[in-house]
């Protein structure tokens, strides 16, 4: 999958629980979930699980961890991909 | 310092009717609440009808956010916050992210078990080994106090937030720990209320205890039968009543409409001694319960209108009215008019006290009386204390001043709120 396409996805998924409008118009892979969109932390687990869902794939508790912004949540499913 | 505590918001979500206008009609109307229900006769209980009040999508969105409604299974805080934001917008006060914090105003929203079918959800993944996969909604939706902090976040509450449980009391006993507080000063405004979840993993284990009625599975309608002789158990429900408890001086000052006044109550045990039990209440805790009510309210047993009592519709309800009869030494034509809310809902079980409080107040501000449905067959015990006038069948008109409401609750635990006419 392209980075552009999962871009795309994230932004879906990650409309619902955002509470800065503003700073969701300029979604970008430098987005930062918490500190950009204000999302409620607990929420980040919801967005895992949304995540794993519309990718099919099982993010660990290291990478969930680690997957702060935008570009953190790329990687991390391009790396699960690949593992499959 | 003994501040006077009034009524000014009220909110409901009962199995017969949703907001107070509907709510209203249905108890002029005698319309019942009461509906069979699929879902237990595939589950083979016995007692296949209930009471469950019908919540529109619409509504929903109205009263939760998008994300609020995501993975939202609890059925309890949905009735709960319905009701609760009803009642507070009713009293004129703020709602939503604008609301600040305002520290005179609390919350004592009560239940007995909440998110039952979130918690059902939770179980299924953890036995298959996913924890991971709850989301995180699982704690806030089945902690007791999830219903307070769900209508918090809509209300902004500074004060005192909290969740009592005292089983099928616990409405009644919210108001009169609310009035208490206001009462000594420690809050100006308190949502005081209760919820109940709707649904089998609820009413199962009363299905078990054989006290639900399975005669009337094709009658739903005449199934809840408080007061009768062929009463056969209580209809199981469930719903939400709110109502904003309030100092009066906060109140005037703000110009709210007051629909009652609390002016009394009071909440006891009967220690599971003398005949009182685990799920039998002690007749002399009764008796002193609501003797202290009427004490502390400042009233006549001989200046009630009407007692809208805890009547379930098993073999207690004569019990029941023998000890309101001796308790305010009343009977035949001097005792009060008498009614039970449970044969148009079943009985809402941590819910009941607060939607039949409403039902209470209900009758003081609009001025009439409602009828007890399927009492035609009026227990002969029950008739020889109060003559059968006094238990209407139909719902009238009739100026309304003084109501005394009680409720009791597996436990061996009473309540009785005195509620009447401000002046």
């Amino acid at each position: 999958m392209e980075t552009k396409e999962i871009i795309y996805c994230l932004k879906k998924i990650v409309k619902p629980y955002v509470q800065n409008d503003l700073a969701f118009q300029d979604f970008g892979r430098d987005t930062d979930f918490i500190k950009d969109l204000e999302i409620n932390s607990a929420n980040l687990v919801d967005i895992v699980l949304d995540v794993e869902d519309e990718f099919n794939i099982a993010i660990d508790n290291d990478s969930m961890d680690n997957m702060l912004t935008v570009n953190d949540a790329v990687e991390i499913i391009k790396t699960k991909q690949r593992e499959q | 310092m003994n501040r006077r505590v009034v009524i000014t918001g009220m909110g409901v979500a009962a199995p017969n009717g949703v907001g107070l206008a509907a709510f209203s009609e249905a108890l002029k109307k005698g319309k019942s609440g009461i509906r069979f229900q699929p879902e237990l006769e595939r589950l083979k209980f016995r007692c296949q009808i209930a009471g469950q009040p019908e919540i529109p999508e619409e509504m929903l969105q109205e009263y939760f956010t998008k994300l609020e409604l995501r993975g939202l299974n609890s059925s309890g805080i949905v009735y709960g916050v319905i009701s609760g934001v009803v009642a507070w917008k009713d009293a004129g006060l703020p709602v939503g992210p604008e609301a600040e914090t305002d520290w005179d105003n609390g919350i004592i929203f009560g239940t007995g078990i909440l998110g039952v079918d979130k918690f059902r959800e939770a179980i299924h993944l953890i036995d298959d080994k996913n924890t991971r996969r709850l989301g995180s909604t699982s704690v806030i939706q089945t902690m007791a106090s999830g219903i307070s902090a769900y209508l918090n976040n809509k209300l902004a509450c500074g004060n005192q937030v909290t969740t009592n449980s005292s089983a099928c009391t616990t409405g009644t006993e919210a108001i009169l720990m609310a009035a208490d507080r206001i009462r000594s000063g420690k809050a100006k405004r308190i949502l005081a209320g209760s919820c109940s979840d709707s649904g089998p993993y609820v009413w199962g284990g009363f299905d078990a205890m054989r006290i639900l009625p399975h005669q009337y599975n094709d009658d739903p309608e005449a199934g809840s039968r408080p007061m009768s002789e062929s009463a056969a158990g209580f209809v199981p429900g469930s719903g939400a009543g709110a109502l904003v408890v309030e100092d009066l001086e906060s109140a005037l000052e703000r110009g709210a409409k007051i629909y009652a006044e609390v002016l009394g109550g009071h909440i006891n045990s009967g220690g599971q001694r003398n005949k009182g039990s685990m799920t039998a209440p002690n007749s002399e805790g009764v008796k002193r319960c609501i003797k202290n009510a009427i004490f502390d309210a400042g009233v006549r047993g001989d200046e009630l209108d009407v007692i809208n009592g805890h009547l379930t519709a098993t073999s207690m309800d004569a019990t029941e009215i023998r000890n309101w009869s001796e308790a305010l030494e009343l009977k035949a034509k001097d005792f009060p008019y008498i009614n039970s809310l449970k044969s148009l809902t079943g009985h809402c079980l941590s819910a009941a006290g607060s939607v039949e409080s409403v039902a209470s107040i209900l009758q003081i501000s609009e001025g009439f009386i409602f009828g007890n449905q399927n009492s035609e067959d009026l227990h002969p015990e029950i008739e020889e204390i109060a003559s059968r006038e006094k238990v209407p069948e139909k719902s009238f008109f009739r100026e309304v001043n003084l109501v005394a409401k009680a409720s009791f609750g597996f436990g061996d635990v009473n309540a009785v709120a005195i509620f009447s006419k401000f002046r």
